[in-house]
Formats: structure tokens, C-alpha cells, sequence
């Protein structure tokens, strides 16, 4: 595996590390961001461009702002008194290391049976559109509908509530 | 160690990270900071299984994983409106504080 | 026409400065030598024309305000530019004690960084792209949204309440103005059939009876260079959508907090947006490197896409001297309200321009369209303008 590979693996896995350990809401916010684009790096290396652009434009874009916006607006940059861990930190971390054990353990058994390198697939942009028009059109409706309901849902959910009703 | 076999890897490590954060912090804006993690790492599993796959010109992976950009988008855009309107009534974000049913 | 082949060499000159210089090491090098060359030459020449238009600006908007503007260093104030440069990197760099030290050290680096990475898919002349991108369009938008988060992060951490003020409506605009500077660009990929920047100026290049096959002088072209340029003003924080470092509001916005060399990088950023994004207008709706009338094809490519920019930037600079500021929910209305409906239109009677076939039928149709649009847009935006006392919605 190249140099590059581990160096852009390394900072996604430390944003990520960051994103869930720091004291800082903001700061956490910052190392997501961080995150996201070790994975656009990542899918710009397996010769995905149009998925890591996209993944830069949307992900850090809009929901790393998002998730900003919705820190400021909560005072979620104070630090509580408790601490930032909840009492049952011990059984999540448990969970979440077993997951980590399972999947590893299946990915590693499986390694002589997976698919070796392969050519690299030429995939432009014009393919792309021709099989969202084509093959992928059914989805591609569903999840412009999805995308209207979730933004009329998101600004009746977080509007403010009328006067007489307070 | 095959490239894909290091992809899984880093995607598995990452999901696991993110499931972590999600389960062990009490405010509700670093549980969905996790969920972000965990599809993003979704995410580069399709597309690496995509990439050493054995028909990459069919893009399977590269569409599925465009839609779950645009539907985690969306989730995250509904997901932190209910933060916001749970914060305006509790006056707080905390989830360990939040543990009764009744408002 | 004589002399033909030495105007071809022109046009081409710094294609072959660099395959000259390239060819003084071994082959293998070559490739990596060719890149790194044009990443030098592009990062010397538009700060270079930053400094150049903070003299035409400040000389501009002061002749638009009956006075001289700079005119003591050099002759007609042309040295101004050296004398900033000598303050900004002699003065003291002052972070204030409870500023978050990390994040206010990389906010001015990040937005450099995002805005430099921008020109590495314009199209500056003939065979003058710096990578040649199948999804170019795309990249460079994706960097533009990059900026965004730069802008936050030096409000935020300078915990100052002007300075946070300022970056949450920086934000909010760049977020509003976003959907619609893409929406007017996806017309052009529409008829272009492209997201590749090189193909959609060949697409322009072509010449009917001696004008040009521009975007811009079709109704459709005409309607979303409209939207795309005020999409862009709005995007780089410009008169008159400067709200959030409207110095007669918000003392300096989101960059109050920074002194120095720090000062100028944003300084720096908010210029090389400025040029970046008029690149990339010219590219789409102004046929980036090909000249207006057929029988000027001899003046070098380079020349017109620099004086197309050139252009746009007096453009910026007259509207900044001209147009009152607009207040901020004035300018969310404006976003969401009429520009975002008028690019989705533009994209439907774009349709309809490629299938009605060639001919007069499509001119009038179009046309009839775009204008009855804005006029409606505008008259239903216009109609609800109560004078009366203003009702407050405070923050909660």
C-alpha cells in the first residue's frame, strides 16, 4: 500500500478520533470536518471523483455548517460541569470495540476469497448522468421527494412556534 | 494485505469510532456527529467494493453511495431541527437529562 | 494574413516558456516539472493582479466619490500596493488572550488554501488549463463551498460578539447565494454537455457571420449571467451584500480580531475569490479565451481571458461605489424569493431553446419567457412592501 494511502487514512482516523473524544463541541465539529475530507481523499484515490467532489460539497459544504449552526444556536460550546461522557460510557465503548473486533475478524478471514485489483474503471461524469436518467431514475425521483420532505419537515420541526400558542 | 483488505479495514475502524462516540456522549449533537461517521464509513465501503469489484462499469457502488450522501444530507438536516426544538424546551441539550417520558 | 505564425507563437507562448524549461530535465521528471511550473506561475500572477486592483479600487471608488484616492507613493499612487505589504508584514500580530489559539491561526490559512485550489481548472487560454478535468465545474464549486467553514472558524474563535455576528451572516448568505450560483451554471453544463471548463469554451468558440456563440447573447445565457453575477457578489461578501463586514456596522465582521499579516491573507482570499469567480464567469457565460468578433481570432487567447476578468472586477468595483448595502433579511428574501426561481426557470427555457431547433421561433419564445418571469417575479416580490412600522422577531 503507497505512502499516501496511510498518511490519508491516518488523518481520517484522527479526525475521527478527535470528533468523538474532545471537550470542545466546536472543536469536535472542526475534527468531523477534518474527517470528511481524509474520506474525499480516500475516494479520490479509488478513482471516484465524482463521488469525493460530491462528498466535499455536501459534507463539508453544508452538513459540517449544519452541524455548526446547530451547536451555536443550543449553547452547545459551554462545557457541562459533569463532564462529556455519559455515566454509561464503559458499555458503549465495550459495544462499539466488539463491532469493531467482529467486523475485523470477518474482513481479515474473508481476504483470500475477495476480489484482487482490477482495471481501473473509466467512469465519467456523462455516464454517470446517462444512468441516473436511465437505470437510476426511479431513485433518483424517490430521493427528490425525500429531500422536499425532509426541508419542509427540518423548518416546521425548528420554526418557532406562533404567539397565542406559547 | 490486499488494498481492498485496508479499505475494509479503515472503514471498519471508523464505523467503530463512530458507534463509540454515539453511544458514550451526552450531548445530542456529538450522538449524530457519530451517526455522520458511521454512514461516511458505509460510504467508502461501497465504493471501495465498487472499485476492486468484479464489474465496476455497471457503477452500482458509485450510485448507491451518491444517494446515501444526499439521504444522510437529509437526515442530518431533520436530525438537528428535533435537537434545536427538544433545546427550546428542555433548555437543554443533555442527554443523560433527558431521562423521563414526560415533558 | 501575414505574420500569422508569429501571433500563433504568442498565443502559445507560455505553453511553450513552460515545455523549454520542462525539457532541462530527465523524462521522468518532466511530467510533475510541467504541473509545478504552472502552480508557480499562477500563484505569483494573481496576487500580483491583487495588488493591482486594490490600487484601481481605491483610485475607482474614490473618483466615484468626487476625491483622489491614493496618490503619494509612486507615480498616481501606483505603488500603494508595496507600501501595504511593508505595513501588514511589519505589524504587530495581536490575538486576543481568550481566543481559541489554534483555530484562529488556520481560519486566514484555510481560506487561502480553498480559494488558490480554485484556479487549478480554469481555462486561461488556449491549451492554458492547469489540469484538465472531467468533472472540473464540480471541483471547483466543491472548493468554493470549502471557504464557507474559513469564515466561521475566524469568527467564532476570536470570542467576539461582532466578530461571531458577522461570521454567522456570512454563512447564511454564502449558504442562500450557493443553490443559485450553481443552478445558473448547470444550464450552461446543460447545453454544453459538459462539466469539463475546456469543452464548454470550445462549445463557445464558434463564430455565426462574425459574432460569437457566446452563452451570454442568448436569452437564456443572458438570465443566468444576470443571476450568476449577483449569485457571485453575494458569495464573495461584495457591495452590495457586504453586510457582514460593513465597516459602518460590524467594526471589520468576521476578520475584527485579526492584525497584521493575518489581516491581509483574508484580504488576500476575499480578492482571489473575487478573480476566481469572474474566471469562472467568463469561462461559462463569456467564452473564456475566444475573442468577440471572428477577424480579432489573432490577438492571443490569454489576452482576452485576462481582459474579460480585467472587466468584471470594474464591474465589482462600480457596484461597490454605486449600490446602497442591502440589510440581511432583505438579501435572504432577494436569494430565496426571486433569484432561486428565476435559475429554475432559466433552466427549463434553456430546455426548451436546444429542442425548439434552430431558427427565429426559439429567439422570441425564450426571450418572451425570461422577461415575462422577471417582471412577474419582481411585481409579486414588490407587492407586499408595507410601509408601516416594522415588526421585530427577536432571537430566542
Amino acid at each position: 500500500m503507497s505512502f499516501a494511502f496511510y498518511l490519508v487514512a491516518g488523518l481520517t482516523l484522527a479526525g475521527g478520533l478527535a470528533a468523538v473524544l474532545l471537550k470542545n463541541t466546536v472543536h469536535c465539529a472542526l475534527a468531523l470536518t477534518v474527517a470528511f475530507a481524509g474520506l474525499a481523499l480516500l475516494f479520490l484515490q479509488l478513482d471516484a471523483q465524482f463521488a469525493g467532489f460530491a462528498q466535499i460539497l455536501v459534507y463539508i459544504g453544508a452538513v459540517a455548517i449544519l452541524i455548526v449552526f446547530a451547536i451555536l444556536l443550543t449553547k452547545g460550546s459551554e462545557t457541562p460541569k459533569d463532564g462529556v461522557f455519559s455515566r454509561s460510557w464503559l458499555a458503549g465503548l465495550a459495544v462499539a470495540a466488539a463491532v469493531f473486533a467482529i467486523l475485523g475478524w470477518a474482513v481479515l478471514q474473508s481476504a483470500h476469497v475477495l476480489p484482487h485489483e482490477m482495471a481501473v474503471p473509466q467512469v465519467t461524469v456523462l455516464q454517470i448522468g446517462n444512468a441516473l436518467m436511465g437505470r437510476y431514475v426511479l431513485p433518483l425521483e424517490i430521493v427528490a421527494l425525500l429531500l422536499t420532505a425532509a426541508t419542509i419537515g427540518a423548518v416546521i420541526v425548528a420554526m418557532h412556534e406562533k404567539e397565542g400558542r406559547k | 494485505m490486499t488494498p481492498l483488505t485496508a479499505y475494509l479495514l479503515v472503514a471498519a475502524l471508523l464505523f467503530a469510532i463512530g458507534l463509540a462516540g454515539a453511544l458514550t456522549r451526552r450531548n445530542a449533537i456529538l450522538v449524530l456527529i457519530g451517526i455522520e461517521l458511521m454512514l461516511n464509513s458505509a460510504n467508502l465501503n461501497l465504493i471501495a467494493f465498487w472499485r476492486y469489484g468484479p464489474h465496476p462499469e455497471a457503477l452500482t457502488g458509485m450510485m448507491f453511495a451518491i444517494f446515501s450522501i444526499a439521504v444522510a444530507a437529509a437526515e442530518a438536516a431533520v436530525g438537528l431541527g428535533l435537537v434545536i426544538h427538544i433545546h427550546r424546551h428542555a433548555h437543554t441539550t443533555d442527554l443523560d437529562k433527558m431521562n423521563r417520558m414526560k415533558g | 494574413m501575414i505574420g500569422k505564425p508569429i501571433f500563433e507563437m504568442l498565443d502559445q507562448i507560455f505553453v511553450l516558456l513552460q515545455h523549454w524549461l520542462v525539457s532541462f530535465l530527465p523524462a521522468v521528471l518532466r511530467p510533475a516539472a510541467g504541473v509545478v511550473l504552472g502552480v508557480v506561475a499562477i500563484v505569483c500572477l494573481y496576487p500580483a493582479l491583487f495588488a493591482l486592483t486594490t490600487v484601481l479600487e481605491r483610485k475607482g471608488l474614490g473618483r466615484i466619490q468626487n476625491r483622489i484616492g491614493p496618490n503619494r507613493v509612486g507615480w498616481l499612487g501606483i505603488l500603494q500596493p508595496v507600501a501595504d505589504a511593508i505595513k501588514s508584514l511589519t505589524k504587530e500580530d495581536i490575538v486576543p488572550k481568550s481566543a481559541d489559539g489554534v483555530v484562529h491561526f488556520l481560519a486566514p490559512l484555510v481560506l487561502v488554501v480553498a480559494v488558490f485550489m480554485g484556479y487549478a481548472v480554469l481555462p486561461m487560454g488556449r491549451n492554458m488549463v492547469l489540469v484538465d478535468m472531467d468533472a472540473g465545474l464540480l471541483f471547483f464549486y466543491a472548493m468554493s463551498a470549502s471557504t464557507e467553514l474559513s469564515v466561521f472558524m475566524a469568527g467564532w474563535s476570536s470570542r467576539n460578539k461582532y466578530s461571531l455576528l458577522g461570521a454567522m451572516r456570512a454563512v447564511a448568505q454564502m449558504i442562500s447565494y450557493e443553490v443559485p450560483l450553481l443552478m445558473s451554471s448547470v444550464a450552461v453544463v446543460m447545453i454544453a454537455g459538459s462539466l469539463s471548463l475546456t469543452k464548454i469554451v470550445e462549445a463557445q468558440n464558434h463564430y455565426t457571420w462574425g459574432l460569437p456563440h457566446w452563452y451570454i447573447f442568448t436569452p437564456w445565457g443572458l438570465a443566468g449571467f444576470l443571476m450568476y453575477a449577483i449569485a457571485a457578489t453575494a458569495e464573495t461578501n461584495r457591495s452590495p451584500f457586504d453586510l457582514p463586514e460593513g465597516e459602518s456596522e460590524l467594526v471589520a465582521g468576521y476578520h475584527t480580531e485579526y492584525s497584521g499579516f493575518k489581516f491581509a491573507l483574508f484580504f488576500l482570499g476575499e480578492y482571489l475569490a473575487m478573480f476566481s469567480i469572474s474566471g469562472l464567469g467568463t469561462t461559462l457565460f463569456l467564452g473564456g479565451w475566444s475573442a468577440p468578433i471572428a477577424v480579432l481570432g489573432w490577438v492571443p487567447s490569454w489576452i482576452w481571458f485576462f481582459s474579460k476578468v480585467m472587466v468584471s472586477i470594474v464591474v465589482f468595483i462600480w457596484m461597490r461605489g454605486t449600490l446602497p448595502r442591502l440589510r440581511q433579511d432583505q438579501l435572504m428574501n432577494f436569494a430565496w424569493k426571486f433569484v432561486l426561481p428565476m435559475t429554475l426557470l432559466n433552466l427549463m427555457v434553456a430546455a426548451l431553446w436546444r429542442f425548439l431547433g434552430g431558427g427565429w421561433e426559439r429567439w422570441v419564445f425564450c426571450s418572451a419567457i425570461v422577461a415575462l418571469a422577471y417582471v412577474g417575479l419582481g411585481w409579486a416580490g414588490m407587492r407586499q412592501g408595507h410601509f408601516g412600522p416594522r415588526r421585530y422577531r427577536y432571537a430566542e
